[in-house]
């Protein structure tokens, strides 16, 4: 860039200056934060957990022997076996327990992740313009949200799947669509408090403009709350997928998630135990991690109230 | 006074508030937080506007920067009523008039380093310029306002109450503004950093040539920086005029009661002042 004044070129040494050697890098909130976290071993050890089980999910497939589609004819509903390579055993079709745990946990992490994504953008978005804005605009906007909670959310999942068929895709945003409701509260709430700080005055005295002050001066300060409630929102989500797959409306098979696993091995667990505990304990590990990881978050972000 | 015109002429400004509550056919209760202020401020003059919490003081330097509607009354900036310019003027405006506050930390996003909280200001006044000019301007406004520009990737909560007040004169100065608006911009500093505070204050003002309106419940530090004191109470002006006069020979009760209030470092000189606040008290509820 030129700039108006042409004289970049003898600044653009100055400012490179100032930008490293001379201008020691000062400690974020964030990094200071991090460090707190850091401090936590509750939460580095889920995390250790959980990184090691998103890993294991993503790389797992191609080591196992069998695919999770493809069936043993040989062995069918049998418990682990070791010499045949179903460390797990297999199902009622034959087809290999670890596999598909592995492909229901990959599953069954997209859809937090995607669906998280979308409700903490549409929540974050919708919160600080509603709070910001505040009067008629809040009001308006509030009661929609109040409206859509009112609206059972397997309705309108199913209203989904019923026009526009069975998608994964689908289920995602279904899900995130519903879920940003409790973070735009949030959000909206924060937003309320935040804008009467004197920076953000300071900016509007500045002539910033609206959707400026929003993104630069209220969203960056919600990081905290947005990132704990997002945490907490994972668990949810997973929980809400693992329910619409047990009642037939999430993803279809061959394809499993881990709600599927473990509706399909719930009836037959007296029989074959095997079914239900592997699917069942990947789900509960994620969401004790998940739920311990977003306690060290709250304590890291916001250390005045413990 | 100067034969000039004066850059901002205030004339019977008021700003009303209508207060929540009143029922559902009650009248609505309206809060008159400032009622037919008048004053004009000179090119590098200093206006001091005191008087107590809830005096009005705030209220209007939010009215006059029009962060909040004036109800009636005009303002008038360079010739142009500020209350109905067009988002363009008002634009204008925002580069001419700049404000510091009250609270050093609380006016600082907590997110952003120094130097880009410094740098808002260009990016809204001028974004024509390069990364690496602002990157300059904005160590070179450090240096003016007494902080070393190498701090300038540190993060507010990394400063001491002194220098964050500093950052908020540095970020209120960078676009060159005609008036500086401080809100109580020392209040919350102790009292050896308020002094440099206020030094610097007056050091850059003759640098630079800006007007000022100071906002201070002290008239001790008014008096120090301003030549002219306007005095407000309960949403009104009661006393205008030269600073010393005011001070040496208040004519209004209040003024005389604030005055009164500023404490002397001298334990004789105080215990006779402290005779005459409690006559007055006396009296006052004698007269009640």
């Amino acid at each position: 860039m030129p700039g108006l004044t042409g004289k970049d070129q003898v600044l653009t040494t100055y400012a490179n200056k100032l930008a490293s050697l001379d201008a020691p890098k000062g400690r974020s909130l964030t990094q200071d934060a991090l460090r707190r976290l850091a401090r936590n071993k509750a939460a580095v050890v889920s995390i250790a957990i959980l990184v090691l089980i998103i890993v294991t999910a993503i790389v797992g497939p191609y080591l196992v022997p069998w695919g999770y589609a493809q069936v043993d004819w040989s062995n069918i509903r049998k418990p682990p076996n070791f010499e045949v390579g179903h460390y797990l055993g297999t199902d009622q079709n034959g087809r290999d327990m670890l596999a598909r745990v592995l492909q229901g946990t990959q599953m069954s992490l997209i859809v937090a992740l995607v669906a998280t994504l979308v409700s903490v953008t549409i929540g974050v978005v919708y919160g600080a313009v509603a709070g910001y804005f505040g009067g008629r605009v809040d009001a308006i906007m509030m009661r929609f949200v109040d409206i859509m909670y009112a609206l059972p959310y397997i309705l309108f999942v199913i209203i989904l799947v019923v026009m526009f068929g069975r998608n994964p895709v689908l289920l995602f945003i279904g899900i995130g669509a519903i879920e940003w409701l409790t973070m735009a509260r949030i959000v909206r709430g924060q937003t309320l408090s935040i804008k009467e700080k004197e920076f953000v005055e300071a900016a509007r005295a500045g002539g910033v403009k609206p959707f400026t002050i929003i993104m630069r001066h209220i969203v960056p300060n919600l990081t905290g709350p947005v990132v704990i409630y997002a945490t907490l929102t994972i668990p949810e989500i997973i929980i809400a997928e693992s329910f619409l797959s047990y009642l037939g409306l999430g993803v279809q098979e061959p394809q499993t998630s881990l709600g599927t696993l473990i509706s399909a091995g719930a009836p037959v667990a007296e029989v074959m135990p095997w079914l239900l505990l592997a699917p069942a304990l990947v789900l509960v590990t994620m969401l004790f991690c998940l739920t311990y990881i977003g306690d060290g978050l709250r304590d890291a972000l916001d250390p005045k109230d413990r | 006074m100067s034969e000039k015109e004066p850059i901002l002429k205030v004339r019977n400004l008021s700003v009303e508030f209508s207060l929540p509550g009143g029922g559902l056919f009650g009248a609505k209760k309206i809060l008159k937080a400032v009622q037919n202020v008048s004053f004009d401020l000179h090119e590098g003059e200093t206006l001091g506007i005191v008087g107590e919490s809830g005096s009005g003081k705030s209220t209007l330097s939010r009215a006059i920067t029009r962060l909040v509607q004036a109800s009636g009354g005009e303002s008038v900036w360079l010739g142009q009523d500020i209350q109905k310019m067009n988002s363009k003027q008002l634009l204008a405006l925002r580069k001419d008039i700049q404000m510091v506050f009250q609270d050093p930390l609380a006016s600082l996003n907590p997110r952003m380093t120094a130097g880009a909280i410094i740098a808002e200001p260009l990016l809204t006044h001028a974004p024509g310029i390069g990364k690496a000019e602002r990157t300059a301007r904005v160590a070179e406004m450090m240096e003016k306002v007494g902080l070393v520009p190498s701090m300038i990737n540190r993060y507010p909560h990394e400063f001491s109450g002194g220098q964050c007040q500093r950052i908020g004169i540095a970020r209120a100065l960078i676009t060159r503004p005609k008036l500086v608006v401080c809100d109580e911009a020392v209040s919350a500093l102790d009292v050896s950093i308020r002094a440099q505070v206020i030094n610097l204050l007056m050091d850059l003002q003759k640098e630079l040539g800006i007007s000022m309106l100071f906002i201070s419940h002290d008239i001790a530090v008014v008096r120090h920086i301003a030549q002219r004191v306007l005095v407000m109470y309960l949403g009104e002006v009661v006393e205008l005029g030269d600073a010393e006069q005011i001070v040496s020979n208040p004519q209004h009760d209040y003024t005389k009661k604030l005055i009164a209030a500023v404490p002397v470092p001298d334990p004789k000189v105080e215990m006779q002042r402290r005779e005459v606040r409690r006559r007055m008290r006396r009296e006052a509820s004698a007269a009640a």
